[in-house]
């Protein structure tokens, strides 16, 4: 009688909170899911069930596989840039954590982080500028030609490298900080008893403690780096200013292809492309961490 | 021996310093190109403070664009996605703490499990929903997005299990309290460490966003200030200087936010990190 009151107001409480739920999260993405097996032009009242046409289409659109191709790049190039840089600095925080000015430390590289994408772009857009910008200045200034950063197809793939981990930074030396407080303190006792210098308590006590931590880390910013979008839109305009048209990534095609071109079906088949790669990597991550929890 | 462990960690803390300010320099650059002439845009070096400066720049991006307008949409969609998302957390956090009821588990299930499908994956079926709706261009359409956060009730239910024990709310229920009660006047007040870093991560979460305001909104009053400057700048390519006061006018605000609630935000953002 009683669990049953207890049942009733559970359900009650829970139901507002479910139902928005499966409308605005559920559904959607049942509903990605089913679309990307059907071929539907917006114009068109029937959607024809094709099947996996639109994932083997995919697979030869050479505009998607540029987009995939440069998303990957740029998600790798982030986590490569980003995750030992921010096991250094966070090192380097926590060593100094006594210091007056670790707050400072903190605070001024979480803040790339926490700024809205555009305005932060529009920062490192001067940053490249080929005209105005010092960069080019500053390489001219050390003899070397000035390059139109912005407009090269190779280059411009390298900015957004560097504007996303200059975001993505901040976040990942959080988390390793986190991580660094919560090492046992004796380990490092023990070490340094034994005369390992700093540099070696680091390189193997650290890094090999902070594993799990390194893998979170890598693995959100490259589920991050993989839904780039604003930061391409911003930095990327082709030589007619038309917005990300220079770096075509993942989103920016998706969305292209479904209020440009007006193929949903497709654009839908693409985003399960994006989700198989966030799975797969989840999996690979969940796996690591069992797999250390059995050792 | 002390000595040089002393002056290595001076030179850390110089290497710290350089390095925290290279971070914020472009940011820094930024609201000081927003005060700049064009003739001072190109001289090199930059200079960190203009040696004219003039109020130019901002005048005529407020005479061309609704920039007020954007900033007020944004700040109303931010708000109103916080609350939402705080309601809807604190709710379902605590009952899925505190109810051992197998129906629940699964609800639990299938709410961590879309936690793992990033949002630019399913927004255009929910455009569709919106349209469908009709509220696209419109604060309703930017909210429809950002009403509940996955996140938020993993976030609520960890606290609850951790800082709420069941003793509490037994004796409350001996003393004849109903469930509502319970909720309102003792796991609510409790919670409100938990909440607020929520809350802020709520608002900042809404405040960034870009992919789903940038389909939803495609008039320009309705753009969030994020795609106004976006689109905004398609236009005036060459034109830093008017972007910059743009940007520093958004970013400027932001970042004083930030500092003041960065307890809460670090609080918040760290604990993501922690449910491994």
């Amino acid at each position: 009688m009683l669990q049953q009151k207890r049942w009733r107001f559970a359900i009650l409480a829970i139901l507002p909170t479910l139902a928005i739920f499966a409308w605005v999260r559920m559904y959607p993405i049942v509903e990605t899911l089913r679309l990307s097996l059907h071929e539907w032009n917006i114009l068109s009242k029937n959607k024809p069930f094709i099947g996996l046409a639109n994932f083997r289409e995919l697979f030869h659109d050479q505009l998607f596989l540029n987009a995939l191709t440069n998303t990957s790049i740029i998600a790798f190039g982030v986590v490569i840039l980003t995750v030992p840089t921010a096991m250094v600095i966070a090192g380097l925080i926590h060593h100094r954590t006594h210091s007056r000015f670790s707050g400072f430390y903190e605070t001024s590289v979480f803040i790339p982080h926490v700024v809205s994408l555009v305005p932060a772009a529009m920062a490192w857009k001067w940053i490249f500028d080929a005209k105005l910008g010092p960069l080019n200045a500053l390489l001219e200034f050390f003899g070397i030609p000035a390059q139109a950063w912005l407009f090269d197809p190779v280059l411009s793939v390298i900015c957004i490298i560097v504007l996303c981990s200059w975001q993505a930074l901040g976040y990942a030396v959080l988390i390793y900080l986190v991580g660094f407080k919560n090492l046992p303190v004796s380990l490092f006792e023990a070490a340094k008893l034994d005369g390992a210098s700093g540099v070696q308590r680091f390189w193997h006590v650290s890094v090999p403690m902070l594993k799990p931590i390194t893998l979170y880390v890598s693995v959100v910013t490259l589920i991050s780096g993989f839904n780039v979008y604003a930061q391409a839109f911003v930095l990327a305009s082709d030589s007619q200013g038309a917005p990300g048209r220079q770096v075509r990534v993942l989103v920016l095609d998706m969305l292209e292809n479904s209020f440009r071109n007006y193929r949903v079906g497709y654009a839908a088949s693409e985003a399960v492309v994006l989700l198989s790669i966030v799975l797969v990597l989840t999996l690979i991550q969940f796996g690591l961490l069992r797999e250390k929890g059995r050792k | 021996m002390k000595t040089r462990g002393k002056l290595i960690d001076f030179a850390i803390d110089v290497f710290l310093f350089c390095f925290s300010i290279l971070m914020i320099l472009p940011l820094v650059f930024l609201v000081s190109n927003a005060f700049k002439t064009p003739q001072e845009m190109l001289a090199w070096p930059p200079r960190l403070i203009p040696s004219d400066p003039t109020l130019e720049n901002f005048r005529s991006v407020l005479t061309d664009t609704p920039l007020p307008l954007w900033i007020f949409n944004s700040v109303a969609f931010s708000t109103l996605s916080m609350v939402a998302i705080v309601m809807t957390s604190a709710i379902a956090g605590y009952v899925l703490a505190k109810f051992p009821f197998r129906s629940l588990n699964i609800i639990f299930i299938l709410i961590l499990a879309t936690a793992i499908v990033p949002f630019e994956v399913y927004m255009i079926p929910l455009y569709f929903q919106a349209q469908a709706l009709g509220v696209l261009n419109s604060l309703w359409g930017l909210l429809l997005g950002y009403l509940v956060m996955s996140f938020g009730i993993f976030l609520v239910r960890q606290n609850v299990m951790h800082s709420i024990p069941d003793e509490l709310l037994e004796a409350a229920r001996i003393d004849g309290a109903g469930e509502f009660w319970i909720f309102w006047k003792i796991v609510l007040p409790l919670l409100r460490g938990a909440l607020g870093a929520l809350a802020v991560l709520a608002f900042f979460q809404a405040w960034t966003s870009f992919a789903w305001p940038m389909i939803v909104t495609t008039t320009r009053d309705s753009y969030t200030i994020e795609v106004g400057l976006a689109l905004f700048q398609t236009g005036f390519t060459v034109d830093l200087g008017r972007l910059s006061a743009a940007s520093a006018a958004v970013l400027v605000p932001s970042i004083t936010l930030f500092v003041i609630l960065r307890r809460n935000f670090v609080q918040g953002v760290a604990s993501t990190g922690m449910k491994e």
